[in-house]
């Protein structure tokens, strides 16, 4: 009996459970307290290009505004429409919170420790992170559809509409984009890719200090600007946010939810921004490796590196919102269906021939 | 009993459990999602059997493309399923009888398949280890070395019914307003705009 506690009890009933739990609480605790932030910087940039001041009142600077905006969601009723189905329709805010915040869980956020060059900071080392990525994030869009359902409303059923049409166009263009990165790799690994370009064109330039070089944003560089607007589309951002255009929807699916199902929503739309800054991080900009090869920034610890790298991607989206107008919906479509997608298609098969004829492929 | 014994069973029953409600949920969007929950489980059993590449893909494919083309039909058509359950009871016979076949068949093959213990069917291609050789690998260098034809005709097959389908639907209606894009983004200010000089009280 021992024996069998310790061969599978213990290390599977108790150990493994008990680890996965204190990792994913290492992730979420700081993930959650970073969006509390990224929500108030994005209100910040706007209002900054605005010439507004912005939250300003709560606490120093309003630096404390989305607690107490998170208090004041907590605290009011929760009105849920007569008409409504009510199952799913308390069911769409949690499948979006859930969905949003599992696809965390392949996340590689930092170099591997103690100094182990070859692993990473990460929940869950999947040899198939990609394909969990690209698996989990397409239920993102069932909270929205089943949500403008079940509402049982005009405005959230044809938000729901469009908003299903713009998830599924864009999907397409950044699996594609996201074709060209693996061809480089060679692995479906996030931690793989982030290490992948530790050398590159950098080295091959003859300029080995200069790592910045190395990421895949510059020998990608068209497929980079590609992904970046894909996913302020996939994330149902500015200037792509027809689901909840307040001009003619009033706010889209979301219009018949308040109080914590409202809240719910609106934490899986920043997280899912969130998820596409680190994902645009890990795929082009090196994920926790550091811009420069200098001692003392060698010595920053690489998850340092990577949210540094996130904001940065994240200031790039919240000044996208404050700068330019909605698109149409046809222009949307447009945009997806007949320039991105024959545009990344290319672009597969161009990396591909350049690999495969000059013999870079690894 | 492991551990992968428990969740093979409870993948198992909720797959089955959730394919019954698909067929006896009364709401069409509640057998949608039913139908989510049973592909989700499957993907669950193909993990446990080692083919997590399979299981990504089952996500993937079905549950984030095909069951949300249904979700979409079934919420924007208007079906009257009252109606369509009239005649449950006069097509339930025959739906039984070939039901009741199936199983037979299955049963008499099962049955009859006479596995000797430790021993495992022959694979027309030998498996590698799974832990030197990632899955997704493993397909790759037999779909597109030994198989790369049946491949390509795949390919053919799929592409030949998506142009079928966008021809059958296509219908160039003159009544239909459409966007010139290029003319759009080449329009001016000359264009489009004139100024003129409006003296009070009078109009242009």
């Amino acid at each position: 009996m021992p024996d069998f506690f310790w061969t599978t009890i213990w290390p599977w009933i108790i150990w493994t459970p008990v680890l996965t739990t204190i990792q994913s609480l290492a992730i979420l605790v700081p993930l959650l307290v970073m969006i509390a932030y990224i929500i108030y910087a994005d209100r910040k940039i706007w209002a900054a290009v605005q010439l507004r001041r912005g939250p300003n009142v709560v606490g120093p600077w309003g630096l404390l505004q989305s607690f107490a905006d998170m208090a004041k969601f907590l605290f009011k009723e929760p009105i849920i429409p007569s008409g409504s189905n009510k199952i799913l329709f308390l069911l769409a805010p949690l499948i979006t919170a859930f969905v949003t915040i599992a696809v965390w869980a392949v996340v590689p956020v930092g170099a591997g420790w103690p100094a182990d060059e070859n692993s990473s900071w990460v929940v869950a080392n999947l040899n198939v992170g990609i394909l969990y990525v690209l698996a989990i994030s397409s239920l993102e869009v069932y909270g929205i559809i089943i949500g403008g359902w079940a509402s049982n409303s005009k405005y959230p059923f044809l938000s729901a509409l469009r908003s299903a049409g713009q998830m599924i166009s864009y999907e397409v263009s950044i699996g594609f984009v996201i074709v060209t990165v693996l061809l480089c790799v060679g692995s479906l690994n996030l931690t793989d890719i982030v290490l992948a370009q530790r050398t590159g064109l950098a080295n091959w330039l003859g300029i080995p200090w200069l790592t910045v070089l190395n990421w895949f944003w510059l020998p990608l560089f068209p497929m980079f600007i590609v992904f970046f607007i894909s996913a302020l589309a996939e994330t149902n951002r500015p200037p792509f946010d027809l689901p909840e255009a307040e001009s003619e929807l009033v706010a889209g699916f979301m219009v018949e939810y308040s109080s914590s199902l409202y809240m719910l929503f609106m934490l899986g739309e920043y997280l899912a921004v969130t998820f596409m800054c680190a994902m645009t991080t890990i795929l082009f900009l090196g994920g926790w490796l550091p811009p420069v090869d200098v001692w003392f920034l060698n010595w920053i610890p690489g998850v340092v590196w990577f949210v540094l790298k996130v904001w940065g991607v994240f200031f790039m989206f919240a000044m996208v919102k404050a700068f330019v107008p909605r698109y149409r919906y046809d222009q949307l479509m447009r945009l997806g269906w007949k320039i991105f997608l024959p545009l990344s298609l290319t672009a597969v098969v161009a990396v591909a021939s350049v690999l495969h004829f000059f013999d870079l492929a690894p | 009993m492991g551990l992968a014994d428990v969740f093979f069973y409870l993948f198992s029953a909720l797959t089955v459990g959730s394919g019954l409600m698909v067929i006896s949920a009364r709401n069409p969007v509640h057998a949608v999602m039913f139908l989510i929950l049973a592909f989700i489980n499957a993907a669950g059993l193909f993990i446990l059997l080692g083919a997590e590449f399979l299981a990504m893909l089952l996500v993937i494919v079905y549950v984030g493309a095909v069951a949300v083309l249904f979700l979409f039909v079934v919420m924007m058509l208007d079906i009257d399923f009252a109606e369509l359950r009239a005649g449950y009871m006069k097509y339930f016979p025959l739906g039984a009888l070939i039901g009741f076949v199936v199983l037979g068949e299955l049963v008499a093959l099962f049955g009859a398949w006479n596995v000797e213990k430790g021993h495992r069917a022959i694979p027309a291609v030998p498996i590698p280890d799974p832990a030197k050789l990632p899955n997704t690998e493993a397909i790759g260098r037999v779909l597109y070395t030994d198989y790369v034809f049946y491949f390509e005709a795949v390919g053919i097959i799929l592409l030949t019914a998506m142009i079928g389908a966008i021809v059958l639907t296509w219908r160039q209606r003159d009544v239909a307003k459409r966007q010139n894009v290029a003319e759009q983004v080449a329009r001016t200010p000359a264009m489009s705009v004139e100024v003129r000089k409006v003296e009070t009280g009078k109009g242009i």
